[in-house]
């Protein structure tokens, strides 16, 4: 009996470990091993382990921009979800039961919807011919259309777009646990809304902040579709150029090796970065 | 003379009266108890005092001005919150120095007030401590510093006891009380503890369903309750529907003709008997006679509850020794007739 209920939770969390080893853990190990074999133009694999997949990525320029262009435009996308992700949770948290459910669907909105349709939708609007630059020529403000379509700023708009929801829910959570009283003990002690909101409820809600930013930087870092539209041929990010070397190149060692090199690159600042913050508000984490 | 007044201060919610118009005067230095059942209006009253909610209508003045419109940041006065509501990502120093740092008191200054306010609770040596490693009754306490550096001059606490055990309540209790008198800060408290409002309470202000049932020193309430609320909810009391046609020496009780030194009240009333003023006796004495159904052993003093043709009524006695009756004894019971308070019945009581 005692040993049948405690073998209980291995069996229930069976199903989960073989889907994760089978589609997680052996694709991973078959792309490292992948990204240490060489490739010989008109042949495809080769045979003998190599690092020089990795040695050209470590020597070549190119790479050196994709992969700053690449973790630069993920740091910014994290940033700007948190200035938009982190009030708007808060305004949520606020609002009356009816308006709350109203507001939810409409923060997970763009969740609800292809990727793709959604970042053509993006397309759509940002064009040289799109939306907001006939708006911006009919109301005198330009007089060229401003480019949007293939440049950084219009794929930071587009991913932020997408991703903040995740940072609202994730301090959404946080917030949920927040004693509202210590707001109206600040507010007795003198505080303005401001001071309350900057000195009280940001610091209780860091977790809920550092969650979503893990989820944000890496799921900005990897995203493919959006770069691909918004971006294009000419803004390459390490997804793309993955992509490129796969089924452009047909260079799959080297595809793999950018693969490895992303993944430990996102692994690294996700874990350093729940390390300090972790560190530096250990109160709050208890 | 009066500190801080409430005038006819009411609070609505579309159709219900949470609050109805109340009247209170509180004076410097004195310690208010606002007491009463739950949802019986105690905790709007105070949040509208503190700026938390809006009242419908009435005013409060704060030493003669008029701070009704003025925002809980402004209007400077201490607050103990129920869950202390400490800021759990500051130390205990950084909680009490907040409401001088708001107020932009020099930091020299301000380590100086927070070390002297947290000697003044006994928490010297927690000053680096985060309120996670604090107790119950240290958080509390840190509470009351964070309230009390600010030196306000109302101090506001919602049942700050209520998240302590009894053990601790009864020590904080006193402490509190030493510490107010030290202080010497005006003090409303919200509690629906009555043994806590007797004990630190200069006054009581009792409440239920909105209303101010009856103001009064704790003495003063106990002893004369205005109905049959007061008598039930400040200690026990045997309360009966009384009746008297013209004035005398004695009420008609379902048939039964007690006795009052209230000789002048006439019409439907209550009569109140507190159970420790009740004595057992033999027959002849008797005003109403008894069965023991039960008998509770409370350490300081015995309860019995007797069975009576005017109902159960409660009798509790000193332990001064073995108790004077059994469960199952006939008893006579008898109280002197000033022991016996007359009010008027009110409707709500019928």
């Amino acid at each position: 009996m005692t040993s049948g209920r405690s073998a209980l939770p291995y069996w229930l969390a069976t199903p989960g470990v073989l889907m994760t080893l089978a589609f997680v853990a052996v694709p991973l190990v078959i792309m490292l091993s992948l990204s240490l074999y060489p490739f010989i133009p008109g042949v495809g694999v080769g045979e003998h382990l190599t690092i020089a997949n990795y040695a050209e990525m470590a020597r070549d320029e190119y790479f050196h921009v994709i992969f700053a262009r690449t973790f630069g435009m993920a740091a910014l996308v994290t940033v700007i979800c948190i200035a938009i992700g982190v009030p708007e949770a808060y305004v949520l948290s606020r609002l009356s039961e009816r308006w709350r459910a109203v507001s939810i669907v409409i923060v997970l909105g763009p969740m609800l919807i292809s990727v793709v349709v959604r970042t053509l939708g993006w397309a759509i609007l940002l064009g040289n011919e799109g939306v907001i630059n006939k708006l911006l020529l009919a109301s005198g403000l330009v007089t060229e259309p401003v480019k949007m379509m293939f440049t950084f700023t219009g794929v930071v708009i587009a991913l932020v777009h997408v991703l903040v929801p995740f940072m609202v829910l994730a301090v959404w959570a946080s917030l949920q646990k927040l004693d509202g009283a210590t707001e109206q003990a600040a507010e007795s002690l003198g505080a303005g809304l401001w001071t309350v909101l900057r000195r009280i409820v940001f610091p209780q809600v860091i977790p809920g902040v550092l969650s979503g930013g893990l989820i944000v930087f890496a799921l900005a870092a990897s995203a493919f579709a959006t770069p691909a539209i918004i971006g294009g041929r000419r803004l390459k990010v390490v997804p793309t150029t993955i992509y490129d070397e796969f089924l452009g190149n047909l260079n799959w060692p080297l595809g793999a090796a950018l693969a490895v090199v992303l993944v430990v690159i996102v692994l690294a600042v996700s874990i350093s970065a729940n390390r300090l913050v972790e560190r530096r508000y250990k109160q709050v984490f208890l | 003379m009066s500190f801080l007044e409430l005038k006819g201060l009411s609070k609505r919610y579309d159709d219900t009266v949470v609050v109805a118009a109340s009247d209170l005067s509180v004076a410097k230095g004195e310690f208010v108890c606002l007491l009463g059942p739950s949802g019986c209006g105690k905790t709007t009253t105070l949040q509208m005092v503190a700026g938390f909610v809006q009242p419908t209508s009435g005013r409060i003045l704060l030493d003669g001005k008029d701070i009704t419109n003025v925002k809980p940041n402004k209007r400077g006065l201490g607050i103990v919150f129920q869950s202390y509501a400490l800021f759990p990502h500051m130390t205990v120093a950084d909680n009490v120095a907040f409401g001088l740092e708001m107020r932009g008191v020099p930091s020299g200054e301000r380590s100086k007030r927070v070390a002297s306010t947290l000697e003044l609770v006994h928490l010297g040596p927690m000053a680096g401590r985060y309120p996670r490693e604090l107790s119950g009754g240290q958080r509390q306490r840190v509470a009351l510093a964070r309230a009390l550096a600010i030196q306000p001059p109302v101090l506001l606490l919602d049942e700050p006891m209520g998240a302590l055990d009894a053990k601790l309540r009864e020590e904080m209790q006193i402490e509190l009380r030493a510490l107010q008198h030290r202080v010497g800060v005006t003090t409303i408290m919200v509690t629906h503890d009555q043994a806590e409002a007797m004990t630190l309470a200069d006054r009581v202000v009792l409440m239920n369903k909105g209303c101010i049932e009856q103001i009064g020193r704790p003495f003063e309430m106990y002893e004369r309750p205005n109905g049959r609320f007061s008598s039930t909810f400040l200690g026990k009391a045997n309360v009966f529907s009384a009746t008297r046609a013209q004035a005398g020496p004695t009420v008609n009780v379902l048939g039964y003709r007690l006795p009052t030194s209230d000789t002048a009240r006439v019409g439907a009333l209550e009569y109140i008997v507190r159970p420790e003023k009740i004595e057992f006796t033999s027959d002849s004495a008797a005003l109403v006679k008894g069965r023991v159904s039960a008998r509770a052993f409370l350490g300081n003093h015995w309860l019995f509850q007797i069975e009576t043709p005017l109902g159960a009524m409660q009798v509790s006695h000193a332990n001064t020794g073995l108790p004077k009756a059994e469960e199952g004894d006939e008893v006579g019971l008898h109280w002197a007739p000033e022991n016996a308070r007359l009010v008027p019945r009110t409707e709500e009581a019928a």
